[in-house]
């Protein structure tokens, strides 16, 4: 059973992401991410994060991509992809690369091969401790213990990008806008 | 929990990982090249997971939370710089940000 969700989780994420470099407009691609997203808390599920899960579903299927499909709606849908090539053979150096790249991960992974196989104690370990205090409340407890600063330190980046985006997107250059801005900004000083 | 060895799912997060840098090299579109990046920080969350499970503690799981965290916002800003450059040169292709190119 495990092996056969496991096998669909492998095949879906998989196609989807090859599929996506393939992808000629950029919507497919996107919808290709998130079924690749939805494959990927599947995977997370079968190995006990049941809150990172549904996060994954949430967040980053729901409203990253929520966000990525409007830009794309708001910049047109974009079906010219450039033909001509500033770097002659830039992307059969690319694919090339990525196979090595592909091979040395691999190589690494079977390299640490003795680890994978003696961790059937860790994953009754996390077993347990999804069953007693229960996933969500034993990351809970560990994201306001130990990771108490890292946790604070994410709501002033989170701010730092608010400010930021806001500051981004706004229209400069449009001399209405400047024009009214500019208003109780003297009247302050 | 599942009976799948862990080995199986650090293949497929390095597969993942690797088609995320193939296309981020070799597509051109701002936004898709955005959505490989995304592709390879997903990869990355599944070794976090992984690697929480071989080891049974959370703290994997945790970092996976901020890794959400920090790429929404990543997101979001390199979003908003993708719509400044699309106003500025009518495109979203990355060979005509050029300016500082010798």
């Amino acid at each position: 059973m495990d092996v056969a969700v496991f096998a669909a989780v492998f095949v879906v994420s998989l196609g989807a992401s090859l599929a996506m470099l393939f992808a000629r407009s950029a919507i497919h691609v996107a919808l290709l991410l998130v079924a690749t997203q939805v494959a990927l808390a599947v995977a997370f599920l079968l190995q006990g994060a049941f809150f990172v899960a549904a996060v994954q579903v949430i967040v980053y299927a729901g409203a990253i991509m929520v966000l990525f499909l409007f830009v794309i709606m708001l910049l047109g849908v974009d079906r010219r992809e450039a033909l001509i090539e500033p770097l002659p053979g830039q992307r059969p150096l690319a694919i090339g690369l990525g196979v090595l790249l592909v091979l040395e991960i691999l190589f690494a992974s079977m390299r640490g091969l003795d680890l994978i196989t003696s961790s059937r104690a860790g994953s009754e370990a996390l077993a347990e401790l999804n069953r007693d205090p229960g996933n969500v409340e034993a990351l809970g407890r560990l994201l306001f213990s130990d990771f108490l600063l890292p946790f604070e330190v994410t709501s002033v980046l989170l701010v730092a990008a608010i400010v930021g985006v806001m500051a981004l997107a706004r229209r400069m250059g449009s001399a209405i806008i400047r024009g009214e801005e500019s208003g109780p900004e003297e009247a302050a000083a | 929990m599942t009976r799948v060895d862990p080995g199986y799912f650090l293949a497929l997060a390095g597969l993942m990982f690797s088609i995320g840098v193939v296309g981020t090299l070799v597509r051109r579109n701002a936004i898709v090249i955005f959505m490989f990046v995304e592709l390879m920080l997903n990869a990355v969350n599944l070794v976090f997971i992984t690697f929480a499970r071989m080891h049974g503690e959370l703290d994997g799981q945790v970092l996976v939370f901020f890794v959400l965290v920090v790429a929404a916002a990543e997101a979001v800003v390199g979003l908003a710089i993708i719509l400044r450059i699309y106003r500025l040169r009518e495109s979203a292709n990355v060979d005509d940000v050029n300016l500082l190119k010798w």
